[in-house]
């Protein structure tokens, strides 16, 4: 049966990972490096990777990693959403999970001991159902092609690269890939397109291999997102819930009129349910298959929405205070409406639960006269 | 003896059921099983169980079941075993739990619950049933309503007035009364099913024994909210397969009937679907914080999704089904056994699903009750505190 609770690793686990973000990420600095153009805070995903070893929690001890699972890597990524932190986690295991698939020792080596950065060179809106990218293979082993909108790629990573009916290797640094950085919606998850120019390539699979590897880390970016998600609407519930009890107005606290309270409770209530189901998608990843895709599927119909109604309700909440670029409510609000397309948005996944727990949609049929019924 | 695993007690099950024909008498089956500690195993020894973790009770009801043996057909009991136990159990005395957890479980004596009044809803400490001392006995005046199963229970948990001065939520008693009594009347009381599951109880003169009295004179509030916690969880918390709620029947209905699809309830069909996993897994993971010895206050959010669902789904259903939606099954007034969500008409759903954000405390008090005790916001001003 499904685990839906945490155990005492976990918990330990998320208590560094906190601290770690407590005391070198506070949101201010965040909001500091965005204004100075760069929020991407490469020292901080290095205590991330050294002193708790993100990277390898994904990775089975054969491989050199912890062999701690996803449910551990569910955790973490709740904090980094707690936190809105400008890491690049969530790409790595998704690139680790495509690895993982096709075998890849070496990277999944390097990956867990920090030592290179892989980032799967997909649109990050891409759905795990979605249609072959547009890269193309040849002349020879090069690639050529654009792709949009690619998140946690570093100027000196790997790009593994989906195009044919393959996954290749691509240097980032390559003259033949220019990368070129996107004003994104959500500053702390920047975004580049990468334009490919024959560049050369690697075949790490093909056939197959390829396409249930890519579709298996599509499958876990879209299940692990969920618990980002929860992070982020946990963060903006609690945040909420302080302000609200502090602030006065008409000589009470505002949370005491049952108008604020009633938009509070819901939230938890709809916090509470996706934390069922963010727990359930993570669990799932671990025994992979139809049952991975459908818990996958729930949690980004569920999750994604929840997170963006928490922070449409701290915004307002906090009335003109949450609408100031002062305040750290537009981060969250940034984070969860990116996070609410990101891997595919709530409707594409409800279209694919339709099809897993066979709900089809209506086919078209001639109208017929009405009245036949009944008469 | 180490029986507090999985193991120990699949082994006393078995070791039970050497001596105890499943197949033979099914009171005197259920009064052994009480009494070996097998009907709640988390309560101490003595009053059905044997002071094990209460995630091992579902080992043994499972064991029971392969055994094919009777279960105390919890359903038609479901106030005393929801309820009523759990109260008794942290509030009564020993004789008191001596006389009464027994026949409860075993379904020999159904449980009622005489709480609500007609002006006392969701402002319940306000009641004004008045219980008066009268020597060893106290004397009982007052009218309930919205009471399930008044007409087939022996006994009632009660809430009266016995301190008409002291600021309202101090002046109440909990008490258990004897639905036999002379002075109890029980008239049913029609619902918008047409069905009556629910009575109104007139209360004239009624003596109950002081020794039927649950905790101190004055406590009565304290206790009935350990009564209400168990009631919203009783309401929202049984563990369910996908698709084994109304959501299930909504599905199998889209399955089967193409002709009645179209694209707009699709998405509304899908959403609801989502939803409903979501808040299945949710109670399952209150199951699990329970089990695991965290009870917390997710239960609220059960009670509380559970209300909206069932609402929701079975109004889209008698949509979906178009000119049939517009067909009932009948008006004539019946008392059923327990309560039926799935097994009637799509109309009949829709209608009793509107008592579920009513029962047990209406969503509007219960998203005050998450924000107030759960968040921590402060209280509104009251002017009756």
């Amino acid at each position: 049966m499904t685990d839906l609770l945490y155990d005492a690793d976990e918990e330990a686990l998320r208590g560094s990972v906190r601290d770690l973000l407590h005391a070198h990420a506070p949101w201010q600095r965040i909001l500091a490096a965005i204004d100075g153009g760069d929020p991407y805070d490469a020292a901080l995903w290095r205590r991330l990777v050294d002193q708790v070893g993100v990277t390898g929690l994904a990775v089975p001890v054969e491989h050199g990693g912890a062999g701690a699972g996803f449910r551990e890597v569910a955790v973490v990524l709740e904090e980094l959403g707690r936190a809105v932190a400008p890491v690049p986690f969530l790409g790595a295991v998704v690139a680790t999970r495509a690895l993982l698939g096709c075998g890849e020792s070496t990277l999944l080596r390097q990956i867990a001991a920090g030592e290179r950065e892989v980032a799967l060179a997909v649109g990050l809106a891409t759905a795990p159902d979605a249609a072959p990218g547009p890269v193309t293979v040849g002349p020879g082993p090069t690639l050529s092609g654009r792709v949009a909108g690619v998140a946690d790629t570093a100027p000196h990573g790997l790009l593994l690269v989906p195009a044919g009916d393959g996954l290749y290797a691509v240097d980032a640094v390559e003259p033949a890939v220019r990368r070129t950085p996107v004003v994104s919606l959500d500053a702390t998850r920047p975004l580049v397109d990468i334009e490919f120019t024959a560049a050369p390539a690697r075949p790490v699979a093909t056939g197959a291999v390829a396409a249930t590897a890519l579709t298996a880390a599509l499958t876990a970016g879209a299940a692990l997102l969920a618990s980002e998600q929860v992070g982020v609407a946990q963060w903006c519930l609690d945040t909420t819930v302080d302000y609200v009890r502090q602030r006065r107005q008409f000589g009470r606290p505002v949370g005491s009129f049952q108008a604020v309270k009633h938009r509070l409770a819901d939230l938890w209530v709809e916090l509470t349910e996706a934390r069922a189901v963010a727990r359930h998608a993570a669990d799932r990843l671990g025994v992979a298959g139809a049952e991975a895709a459908l818990a996958a599927a729930l949690a980004q119909a569920y999750c994604g929405p929840v997170a963006v109604r928490a922070a449409e309700v701290c915004v307002q909440l906090h009335g003109g205070l949450g609408f100031t670029w002062e305040h750290p409510a537009h981060l969250y609000l940034k984070r969860a409406k990116s996070t609410a397309i990101a891997f595919g948005t709530a409707d594409r996944h409800r279209a694919a639960l339709a099809r897993l727990v066979d709900l089809p949609a209506p086919s078209f049929v001639e109208p017929v006269p009405d009245g036949g019924a009944g008469r | 003896m180490s029986d507090h695993t999985a193991d120990g007690l699949r082994g006393l099950v078995a070791t039970f059921l050497r001596t105890h024909d499943p197949s033979g008498d099914r009171t005197g089956f259920l009064r052994a099983r009480f009494d070996a500690g097998l009907a709640w195993v988390h309560h101490p020894p003595g009053r059905g169980g044997l002071g094990a973790p209460p995630h091992l009770q579902a080992v043994v009801d499972e064991a029971f079941a392969e055994a094919g043996a009777p279960d105390n057909r919890p359903r038609r009991n479901s106030i005393g075993l929801g309820m009523a136990a759990p109260t008794l159990l942290r509030h009564a005395s020993d004789a008191q739990c001596r006389r009464w957890l027994r026949p409860l479980w075993t379904g020999e004596e159904v449980w009622c619950q005489l709480f609500s009044e007609p002006d006392a809803g969701s402002d319940l400490a306000s009641l004004r049933t008045r219980a008066v001392p009268d020597g060893a006995d106290w004397v009982v005046d007052g009218q309930k309503v919205w009471t399930s199963l008044a007409h087939r229970a022996r006994w009632a948990i009660l809430l009266a007035r016995t301190d008409p001065a002291a600021p309202k939520h101090h002046g109440l008693t909990y008490f258990v009364c004897d639905m036999t009594a002379p002075g109890v009347r029980v008239r049913p009381l029609r619902q918008a099913t047409g069905e009556a599951e629910f009575n109104e109880v007139f209360l004239t003169g009624v003596r109950i024994p002081d020794s039927h009295r649950v905790g101190a004179v004055g406590h009565g509030w304290q206790i009935a909210r350990t009564t209400l916690m168990n009631e919203r969880v009783a309401i929202g918390g049984r563990p369910l397969p996908r698709e084994g709620g109304m959501v299930g029947v909504l599905a199998r209905l889209w399955r089967e009937r193409p002709d009645l699809r179209t694209g707009g309830l699709h998405e509304e069909v899908l959403h609801a679907w989502v939803r409903a996993e979501a808040a299945r897994l949710a109670a399952l993971r209150l199951r699990q914080l329970v089990a695991a010895g965290q009870p917390g206050p997710e239960g609220s959010a059960v009670k509380l999704s559970f209300a909206e669902l069932s609402q929701r789904i079975s109004g889209l259903e008698v949509e979906l089904r178009g000119a049939e939606g517009l067909r009932h099954d009948e008006w004539t007034m019946r008392r059923p056994a327990e309560p039926d969500l799935l097994g009637r008409t799509a109309t009949h759903r829709y209608l009793r699903a509107r008592g579920n954000s009513i029962e047990g405390g209406t969503s509007e008090i219960l998203r005050t009750i998450i924000a107030e005790r759960v968040l921590g916001l402060p209280a509104e001003p009251r002017v009756d505190k």
